[in-house]
């Protein structure tokens, strides 16, 4: 092959690989949750993909029952779903801190099934529909053959942003800071007068808050049904993995970088492209068992 | 699942009473007591097909028999099998072996089908299939035992892949749901393509389970630059790519969709604004007739407030029939073998207000007339369901695969 087909050929699955990179930034947010859930409290939160399908679905009922629309939903779903995770926080989560890992897992993934039961039982299997709204079409880009709606423009520029406010809350203030110290020292970080138990639940629920945000951002794009989440939570766990448990810039670059590697493979080989992540887990697993991002 | 745990809870409970009295009085009633089990998708992608609806229509089915004004007890369980098929296969045997189970209906998933299918062989019972689709339950892995009665793979190929070459749709791509079902649907919808002089130009087989962006599956597709894009997929895959391929406007340049396993309810799903213009075989749609409407109104309000799906339909037309057959011959006779009375089903025709007049053939497939339907605009619909137009009817002579071409054992003799 020469250098003029091999150009071609890279011309010809950039549109494949910027719909990768969008995918990515529903990874990144998604494991970035986790990631600020697990480094703070050591929890595993199984039931991420739970919330986010709630966040599509609250997106859905806010606007099927109460009117409400896209853009106040963006900012109400995670309010409400985050308030449901701060509870199962207070009431649940929190007895297990001082015990193995082992045990948040098992129970927010009994969680997970509880509610994905739920959901089904009341509002069947099918999906629900939501609109994207129409002030996106303006954004909406066309070159030649390849046509990028621009809602998924929008996604790209949501989630980064996001991703980023995050990173820079934790990394870069004085609340951030603290929650930083509390989960090397929490007697200390007590002992200095901050309110410990109080940080960890409202972390709890900035991590749900954070996978609502992201379902809501998904709800126009996929069908808004009970199992939504749990066809992304798998990857989204790879992508935990591979970047280093609990490191937040981690999780956001893995994040969009796994997007754009399953987006080429998706033009190169498609049936392998779900497996490509867990390939790339193993081998990350082997070299480096911390994750790219993560300290041993 | 409800019922089922119910049940498994209920006999827990009851065990350390069993050997003793209720044990007793319930064999002696046993004799003059139909049970009927249906067995299907509870909680997940299929329950909106399927699900409790199905035992909803099986209800009705055995109200509107009659039989039970003649004496006869009819009793209806149901379980989820939850599309595996060592789950369904263990619900099966316990239903037969312990229960008493007589008929077994509905059991969508073709891997799970088939096991079954199997079983019921084995104890001579009955399996009337209105879920699965694969068209092996009439061929390769035909039985004594087991009517195949809504639809299959090869209506399915046939009756959208040769419609849409008939109507120009000349060349192809397929988005192809990478296992069993989906590599089996592509196969027989390339063959009618082909054969009906069209062309088919590539395909591009997508991760089973797991995917949930096709947007990428869809511009390839679309650069194929081929007249219509085949979705060999099913429930929640085939919503998403439908939904897509809106929101790409991968139809703008006059390429066509092809749903080749579209329910009623994944319409209802997606709304008309996205799936207007799909084009997609059923055997039954509620609204088709004076008869299915009439049905759909008996029926009342389904499980989820949704309209019968043809899965549905299929478990009300198939207990009718095997209740008939249990009249025709009486209850002792129909309980001792199922066989036989798969043999007197075959023997009487047919006719009821899902699928109208038809017959079963010596194979198990029972044959009925398929439509191609073309879903409505928003503009052109009149109401709430108002989905489908039909375009052509295939006569149900010509609907399913010739008998001599499936490989039936039961068909040589």
């Amino acid at each position: 092959m020469g250098l003029e087909d091999l150009l071609f050929e890279l011309q010809m699955a950039m549109p494949q690989v910027i719909l990768g990179v969008i995918n990515g930034a529903f990874y990144a947010l998604l494991s970035l949750g986790l990631a600020v859930i697990f480094g703070m409290l050591n929890v595993i939160n199984f039931a991420h993909g739970a919330q986010f399908m709630m966040g599509a679905f609250v997106a859905w009922m806010l606007l099927a029952y109460v009117g409400i629309g896209y853009w106040p939903a963006l900012l109400l779903a995670p309010l409400i779903v985050g308030a449901v995770g701060v509870a199962m926080e207070r009431l649940m989560i929190s007895r297990l801190y001082k015990l193995d890992h082992l045990y948040g897992l098992l129970l927010t993934f009994g969680c997970a099934l509880v509610i994905e039961g739920l959901f089904r039982n009341t509002f069947g299997s099918s999906g629900q529909r939501y609109a994207p709204p129409r002030e996106f079409q303006a954004l909406n880009l066309e070159l030649g053959d390849f046509f990028l709606p621009g809602y998924r423009v929008w996604v790209l520029i949501a989630a980064s942003t996001i991703c980023l406010a995050t990173w820079l809350v934790i990394e870069r203030t004085k609340v951030g800071s603290y929650l930083r110290a509390a989960t090397e020292r929490p007697q200390l970080v007590q002992a200095f007068g901050i309110n410990v138990p109080l940080m960890m639940t409202l972390t709890y629920g900035a991590g749900v808050a954070l996978a609502a945000f992201a379902g809501v951002l998904a709800a126009p794009i996929y069908s808004v049904h009970p199992a939504m989440g749990a066809n992304f939570i798998i990857t989204v766990f790879a992508v935990v993995v591979i970047g280093g448990m609990g490191s937040i810039m981690g999780s956001i670059v893995t994040g969009f970088l796994l997007g754009f590697l399953q987006g080429l493979t998706e033009v190169v080989y498609p049936p392998f492209s779900q497996t490509v992540v867990f390939v790339i887990m193993a081998v990350v697993l082997l070299t480096r068992p911390a994750g790219l991002f993560g300290r041993a | 699942m409800t019922v089922n745990r119910r049940t498994l809870l209920g006999a827990a409970a009851a065990a350390p009473v069993w050997g003793a009295l209720p044990y007793r009085s319930a064999r002696a009633q046993a004799a003059n007591t139909i049970r009927i089990g249906v067995l299907n998708d509870q909680s997940d992608l299929y329950r909106d097909i399927s699900g409790p609806g199905s035992t909803h229509a099986v209800r009705l089915a055995v109200q509107e028999s009659g039989i039970t004004q003649t004496g006869v007890n009819v009793e209806v369980i149901q379980a989820d099998h939850q599309n595996k098929a060592d789950v369904g296969s263990t619900v099966a045997r316990q239903w037969m072996d312990r229960d008493g189970v007589d008929l077994i209906v509905d059991v969508p998933t073709s891997s799970v089908a088939l096991a079954v299918s199997g079983l019921v062989r084995e104890r001579n019972k009955v399996f009337i299939n209105s879920g699965a689709a694969t068209s092996d339950l009439t061929g390769a892995a035909c039985s004594p035992n087991t009517i195949h009665w809504t639809y299959d793979t090869y209506m399915l190929a046939k009756g959208t892949g040769g419609a849409m070459v008939a109507a120009g749709g000349n060349t192809w791509f397929f988005i192809t749901a990478d296992y069993a079902f989906g590599h089996a649907l592509e196969r027989d919808t390339s063959a009618f393509v082909t054969a009906a002089g069209g062309r088919v130009l590539g395909s591009v087989r997508t991760p089973f389970p797991g995917t949930t962006d096709f947007s990428s599956f869809l511009q390839q597709a679309q650069r194929s630059r081929a007249r219509v894009i085949g979705l060999a997929n099913a429930g929640g895959d085939t919503i998403n790519s439908i939904k897509q391929a809106g929101e790409f406007r991968i139809t703008r340049g006059g390429t066509k969709l092809a749903g080749l396993l579209v329910f009623v309810t994944d319409v209802h799903s997606l709304g008309l604004e996205t799936a207007q213009g799909l084009v997609l075989t059923e055997t039954f749609y509620w609204d088709l007739n004076d008869r299915t409407r009439a049905l759909t109104q008996r029926l009342g309000a389904m499980p989820g407030n949704l309209r019968p799906s043809m899965v549905q339909a299929g478990c009300y037309s198939g207990v009718l029939h095997y209740l008939k057959a249990v009249r025709d011959m009486g209850v002792a006779a129909a309980k001792a073998s199922g066989a036989e009375a798969v043999t007197r089903m075959k023997a009487m025709p047919t006719n009821d207000d899902a699928f109208g007049e038809g017959q079963i053939r010596p194979d198990g497939r029972k044959i009925h007339p398929a439509y191609l339907f073309e879903v409505k605009t928003p503009a052109e619909s009149r109401g709430p369901w108002d989905y489908y137009k039909l375009v052509s009817t295939i006569p149900a002579e010509e609907a399913f695969r010739p008998i001599a071409q499936g490989g039936c054992a039961l068909v040589r003799s």
